[in-house]
């Protein structure tokens, strides 16, 4: 898909940012298109609102440039940017009535009085706030001071608006209301808006283009429907919407087994016998009572009502499981037969199949990797110092609660849930990943002792 | 209701001891006599000779009256002065230590504390040492300074807090909306920290009213006196200026005015007293 | 980039490093050394074999101790009743007993000192700890009712709840946790008793030195390095009790104003 150059606004190219030790941006590469609404969604810490800032002008990139309309405004500071943000929690001044707080920028720039006049009354109109202008802005509730937070940025006529998480702080019916407003707003001024937030639902309700972001690095860049129906990762499935993730075996061209059964899919090209991942919504899972016409069967564990739909969980004759949404209530206990459809089926490529890490021989017996020694079972023909790459299943990590039991530790960052087991990533202090399948149920934010037991290290040397 | 009776007359026998001296003074300002507790008749003499300089009534010389004028009017200056000083350079430094990470941080904050824990007589006797140091002559300028040294902290640990309380979002705001980072000192984050500056000056102005021990020791041979000095001196010549009565009678008046109506609007809002 | 903010701070951090740091190491400079600026201990060994010295040390710190505790045996009480929702209301009282803190010092002292004058009370050790009392009640007052004043009644009550008696309440909760401010109302109480010098003077009509006075009398007299050295004495023994009580002083925040 090749776009007109005149059509982006702003460029990110290569950009990078660490606080200290702590990569925030790792090579970010991004375009926006004139007019979209571009929405930055990750979870927190994963690097969305220091983007923003850069864009803004309030931070400094390490590495890379911004381009807008074609020129670098990196050296720009943020007073001289055609950009305007609406922050977070306002921030509006507090010493200034709702007029003077929309006519700041305008006045700082000597516009003439009746044209401040003119252009404050108009944006408010915009805002539906006419009637506000002498009021004290700390006399008003969070969604009028959103609205003059909007109103201030906007009256500015800026090329871009940027949102830091604007509804973050209201209550859920305010937020759905303004989410309306902001998509109305956005289509009748035609300019571009670039939204953070982490609420995927918020993300898919008002952006054109969804930007999901996860540790510093963009994941997957596309439309809400793309993002929902055609997750690229287990994180971004995992992140949009509810999921069934599971791991799978691709067996050739569409056939894809998981949860001990073969099904037919219309994913192709991954080649055959190839371990994969599996998402299925659990709006996508047919579930009934005839059990002889179903692909797998089971039996209902637990069953919500959700408002719209129920929400069961139903553990598989295989002893998987699966979370499915249905109109119809399952009574717990009973047996229900399940079937999905092959286009509902999204299979992915496994980012990997096991870890792999480098260290350094200390001894025939002692390695060090991951900034700490391990055992390992003596080696032939490796000798102190030889550089190695050591790989371990998933499955060979052993968590421990007890620190001292582990060769080092680290905090659980990211659990997901594989229908029989949980999939985590576990990063030491200095910043390692390792990734563990366990049984065990952990936190996130655990503090676990890592251990590898000698046996499960299958090690090799690097040769130069 | 027992307990209630005894624990208000608790209150009011220590307050009656509190105020015992400053209400004794008082009364004793509405009389002429060279010495407390000698009552020789109600008359405003003090207060016309105070006022006057000693013209309207024959109670102190001229030569003493104008000394204590001087020295009133010195304190005043230099209280003033000071605490402008101090407001201006304590609410830079407090943004630019709300902005500070890690040891810088904490070493400033440490050193700001330094004339907080010391006693006077420390902070005069080391200033008085620096200035002999840099043969620095003493005069109005080094008290300034060795005020200015003392006051800074509490006005730093006044706009602190405000810097905190504030949506720190504020100020990039402002630089969002087009305004220099000197127009977003000016027209956004002064306004945020008044509160703090002006109880930070009212403080520094008091501290530097009630300072004797750094002034004593900064001042000098220069002949600079200050109301304290001038009462320290009395005090050492065996007797207190019988003008100084209704001249503390107004003061302590004053403050208590100023003190009564700052709590009283403030004490609705956040239940605390504003020391 | 524009210009980072934590620099505004520079004037102020020259601005101690002159006024603040740089003296204090004058201080020592000049404890250690004689009038011709060559190194020596005398003037520090001076204050451990000078009886003067080491008489009006310990007799200040006596006075100082001694204050301290009537200060905080008058002002516990005081501050827990203006404290106490249901003894006191009033802003105003409390403001009345902290008021004199922002009066001359001197000029309190001064009428003191006139008012036993009046009613022919000898000056001397009794005058002393009755004028110091009255002088620095407030400051002891203040942090213990401001930290009570603060403290959330349901932790009392949470302990009346699970059966204390009031004056187990009083020992186990509202005492310990009033303790950030008892420290620094004795910080603001102890270390300016063993310091000053006028006031006692004029209390005790210079019977009594304390150890504020001989150290000013040492500059009086201009000797400065002797004034150095026992000025370096107490800024030690400052630096002690700071950090002695500061593991507990950072609760209070702002208790010592």
């Amino acid at each position: 898909m090749k776009v007109d150059p005149k059509d982006i606004i702003i460029d990110i190219q290569h950009i990078s940012k660490a606080f200290g030790d702590k990569v925030v941006l790792d090579d970010i590469n991004l375009y926006i298109k004139k007019g979209e609404f571009l929405t930055l969604l990750g979870p927190s810490g994963c690097g969305k609102t220091t983007m923003l800032r850069m864009i803004a002008g309030f931070l400094g990139a390490d590495s890379g440039v911004i381009l807008l309309d074609g020129k670098d405004i990196s050296p720009m500071p943020p007073h001289e940017r055609p950009l305007n943000t609406v922050f977070q929690k306002y921030a509006l001044f507090p010493h200034l009535d709702v007029y003077d707080n929309v006519a700041f920028g305008l006045k700082l720039k000597k516009t003439p009085k009746e044209e401040i006049d003119q252009r404050v009354k108009k944006v408010l109109k915009l805002v539906s706030m006419s009637d506000y202008e002498d009021r004290d802005v700390n006399s008003l509730s969070g969604g009028q001071q959103q609205r003059i937070a909007i109103a201030r940025a906007l009256v500015n006529q800026p090329k871009v608006l940027l949102l830091d998480e604007p509804l973050a702080a209201l209550d859920l019916k305010m937020r759905k209301d303004m989410q309306i407003e902001l998509k109305e707003m956005h289509e009748k001024l035609g300019i571009t808006f670039v939204y953070v937030t982490h609420d995927q639902e918020e993300a898919l309700t008002l952006s054109d283009t969804i930007v999901v972001m996860n540790e510093g690095k963009i994941q997957q860049i596309g439309t809400p429907m793309d993002i929902y129906n055609e997750p690229v990762n287990s994180f971004v499935a995992d992140f949009i919407g509810e999921s069934n993730i599971v791991n799978g075996t691709m067996i050739c061209d569409r056939k894809v087994e998981f949860i001990g059964h073969e099904f037919d899919c219309v994913d192709e090209g991954f080649g055959e016998n190839v371990p994969v991942d599996v998402v299925v919504r659990p709006e996508d899972i047919y579930i009934m009572n005839n059990l002889d016409a179903a692909q797998f069967t089971g039996t209902v564990q637990t069953c919500i009502f959700k408002g719209v739909h129920y929400e069961m969980t139903v553990i598989t004759k295989e002893g998987y499981e699966v979370m499915i949404q249905d109109y119809n209530c399952f009574e717990v206990g009973s047996e229900v037969g399940m079937l999905i459809k092959p286009a509902d089926i999204q299979v992915m490529k496994k980012e990997r199949i096991c870890n792999t890490f480098e260290g350094e021989m200390l001894s025939d017996s002692r390695i060090w990797m991951l900034d700490a020694e391990f055992d390992c079972e003596p080696q032939e023909g490796l000798s102190k110092g030889d550089m190695v790459k050591v790989e371990v299943p998933f499955g060979k990590i052993d968590l421990r609660d007890n620190l001292d039991e582990g060769s080092t530790d680290g905090s659980v960052s990211f659990i997901l849930y594989k229908g029989n087991h949980y999939h985590l990533t576990v990063i030491t202090p200095e910043g390692h990943h390792i990734y563990v399948d366990t049984n065990d149920v952990w936190d996130k934010n655990d503090i676990v002792g890592i251990h590898i037991d000698p046996a499960d290290m299958k090690i090799t040397k690097i040769s130069e | 209701m027992m307990k209630k009776i005894l624990a208000k007359s608790y209150l009011g026998l220590v307050l009656v001891l509190l105020y015992a001296p400053i209400a004794f003074i008082a009364i004793y300002s509405f009389t002429t006599a060279k010495s407390l507790g000698n009552w020789t008749g109600f008359s405003l003499d003090l207060y016309s000779s105070l006022f006057t300089g000693g013209r309207a009534a024959d109670v102190s010389s001229h030569e003493t009256l104008s000394a204590l004028i001087a020295a009133l009017n010195n304190t005043l200056l230099i209280a003033f002065i000071a605490s402008l000083a101090s407001t201006f350079l304590g609410t830079l430094a407090a943004i630019g230590i709300f902005n500070m990470k890690g040891r810088w941080k904490a070493a400033v904050q440490f050193t700001n504390n330094i004339p907080l824990l010391n006693p006077d007589i420390i902070t005069g006797v080391s200033l008085f040492l620096l200035f002999v140091f840099l043969h620095f002559s003493r005069g109005y300028l080094t008290v300034i300074l060795a005020h200015i040294t003392f006051c800074t902290p509490y006005v730093v640990l006044n706009v602190l807090p405000k810097l905190s309380q504030m949506n720190p979002n504020i100020y990039e705001a402002a630089l969002d909306l087009g305004a220099t980072p000197m127009q977003a000192l000016r027209k956004v984050m002064i306004p945020q920290l008044r509160p703090g500056m002006i109880s930070g000056f009212i403080l520094a102005f008091t501290m530097s009213l009630d300072d004797f021990a750094v002034t004593y020791f900064t001042a000098g041979s220069s002949g600079l006196d200050t109301l304290s000095t001038y009462i320290y001196a009395d005090a050492r010549k065996g007797g207190l200026t019988p003008e100084l009565r209704p001249l503390m009678t107004i003061i302590f008046l004053i403050i208590l005015a100023v003190l009564l109506f700052v709590n009283l609007r403030n004490f609705k809002k956040n239940k605390s007293l504003t020391i | 980039m524009f210009k980072k903010r934590s620099t505004w701070a520079i004037p102020y951090v020259i601005f101690m490093a002159l006024f603040v740091v740089l003296p204090l190491l004058l201080i020592a400079f000049y404890a250690f050394t004689d009038g011709t600026g060559h190194f020596t201990v005398k003037n520090l060994m001076n204050f451990f074999t000078d009886g003067k010295f080491l008489n009006s040390f310990f007799v200040s710190l006596e006075v100082a101790l001694e204050n301290t505790l009537i200060c905080l045996a008058i002002g516990y009480p005081v501050a827990m009743i203006l404290a106490s929702k249901d003894l006191n209301k009033s802003a105003v009282t409390a403001l009345l007993f902290i008021l004199p803190m922002w009066i001359n010092a001197l000029m309190r002292t001064m009428a003191t000192a006139e008012i036993f004058n009046a009613f022919g009370i000898q000056l001397g050790k009794g005058t002393l700890l009755f004028g110091m009392a009255y002088d620095y009640l407030p400051f002891m007052i203040y942090p213990i009712y401001n930290i009570l004043n603060k403290m959330d009644a349901s932790y009392a009550e949470a302990a009346a709840d699970l059966g204390a008696k009031p004056a187990t309440v009083f020992l186990k909760v509202t005492l310990p946790l009033s303790m950030p401010g008892i420290i620094s109302g004795v910080m603001m109480v102890f270390m300016p008793t063993v310091s000053t010098f006028a006031i006692s003077e004029i209390l005790t009509n210079n019977t009594i030195q304390l150890f504020g006075s001989v150290i000013q009398e040492q500059f009086y007299n201009m000797m400065w390095n002797q004034g150095a050295a026992l000025a370096l004495v107490m800024l030690i023994i400052i630096g002690l009790t700071t950090v002695f009580s500061s593991g507990k002083e950072d609760e209070t925040q702002g208790g010592l104003i």
